[in-house]
């Protein structure tokens, strides 16, 4: 789906940087809460919150600096991780459970288990990735409400 | 188990959330990992970390954890604090290590809880 | 009590070091944070986590640790086994997560505070 279809929908936008764990998760509980309000079904939030929170550590461990929106559409919520960073080299393999290229930083602050990706897809309806070496990584996740909304 | 009884049984501080300690769980996650929390955990259960950051605090929220048991008597920061609160997850604190908190709960009849598959029917179409 | 009795008790996956199954278990711990066990884990200790980089065995091995078990099925690194085997310290794996390893160990080891 091109975002002109659904840009219309927009319903926050974030910035993440680089480095700043202090932040991670910030914009996972800012979403949630969001939904809260609009009376979202809880576990679309969750799964919508668990998303968010990966994508944050993502971008976060990896890149220097990110954008995160999200679109509230009538039939689903489209989810969209924009980054400005190293890139993923072998998608395939970055998205095996286990796989990590986390350092001892990212490990003693409780992430790079290798599990991000690979749960973002999880908890995804529609998932696709796309990135370039040196550029950066585009990560877009649906989720249909399927009448829970 | 209600939050009380997990209070007395890990010899703990309720620090965040003494109103809800008639509150019950059944089951429990342990963890330092978020990562792993966030990808393995069922919402409703206890956390049982040594992790005591807002991260821990945050992926409590984002997955409707009932409560956080910090262990190894680890210090907490008021951001932390802070955060739980305006997030509404109770927190306890014990001096006990994770292994003692963890055998305790589960000879008091807590289970563990993974979350095996996630959604189990999923359209996989192209955006 | 002995590794070996543990590693059959919760029927866990030996990945190296089968010859020192011999060993006696003085306690266990658990903990994902290197840094954590590094200061508070003790010698004897049957180390419980769900890391499965390589540097764990340099923690194993600096606090004498009788073995590792690694929790949720998680596959350690080739690089960790390798160590592993090297430095002499078992590596055992499970199926069940953190919470229902520790509390199953626990119930072996102590028995009476159910």
């Amino acid at each position: 789906m091109p975002r002109y279809e659904y840009s219309r929908y927009l319903q926050g936008r974030y910035e993440v940087h680089g480095r700043d764990f202090v932040d991670a998760g910030l914009v996972s509980s800012q979403i949630k809460k969001s939904l809260k309000d609009k009376g979202i079904h809880e576990d679309i939030i969750r799964r919508i919150a668990i998303i968010a929170f990966e994508a944050e550590v993502n971008i976060i461990s990896y890149a220097t600096f990110g954008t995160i929106s999200y679109y509230l559409l009538p039939d689903s919520i489209v989810f969209e991780a924009i980054d400005e960073g190293q890139g993923i080299d072998d998608i395939e393999q970055a998205l095996e459970e286990g796989f990590s290229t986390a350092d001892d930083s990212i490990r003693e602050m409780g992430f790079g288990a290798g599990m991000g990706l690979s749960n973002i897809k999880k908890s995804s309806d529609v998932f696709e990735i796309t990135s370039e070496i040196g550029r950066g990584t585009c990560v877009k996740s649906i989720i249909m409400l399927n009448g829970k909304e | 188990m209600t939050l009380s009884e997990v209070r007395d049984l890990l010899e703990a501080d309720v620090v965040i959330g003494g109103e809800k300690l008639d509150q019950e769980v059944h089951t429990a996650f342990g963890a330092d990992l978020m990562s792993d929390v966030l990808a393995f955990a069922r919402s409703g259960c206890l956390l049982i970390t040594g992790l005591a950051n807002l991260q821990s605090v945050r992926t409590a929220y984002a997955l409707d954890i009932a409560a956080i048991v910090i262990c190894r008597g680890k210090a907490l920061a008021d951001s932390f604090l802070e955060t739980a609160k305006e997030l509404g997850i109770p927190i306890l604190w014990t001096p006990l290590i994770m292994f003692e908190s963890c055998g305790r709960l589960y000879q008091a009849g807590i289970t563990g809880c993974v979350r095996e598959i996630l959604i189990e029917e999923k359209t996989r179409a192209k955006i | 009590m002995m590794l070996e009795t543990v590693s059959e008790r919760l029927s866990l996956k030996c990945k190296c070091c089968w010859e020192n199954l011999k060993r006696e278990v003085t306690g266990g711990y658990a903990g994902d944070l290197l840094s954590d066990v590094m200061a508070n884990s003790s010698a004897g200790n049957i180390w419980v986590t769900r890391q499965v980089h390589q540097n764990i065995v340099a923690v194993a091995a600096l606090k004498e640790h009788a073995a590792i078990v690694i929790v949720q099925g998680a596959t350690p690194e080739k690089e960790t086994l390798d160590k592993a085997t090297k430095e002499g310290i078992p590596i055992l794996v499970a199926d069940m997560g953190e919470f229902e390893v520790v509390g199953r160990l626990h119930r072996l080891l102590y028995p009476d505070q159910g």
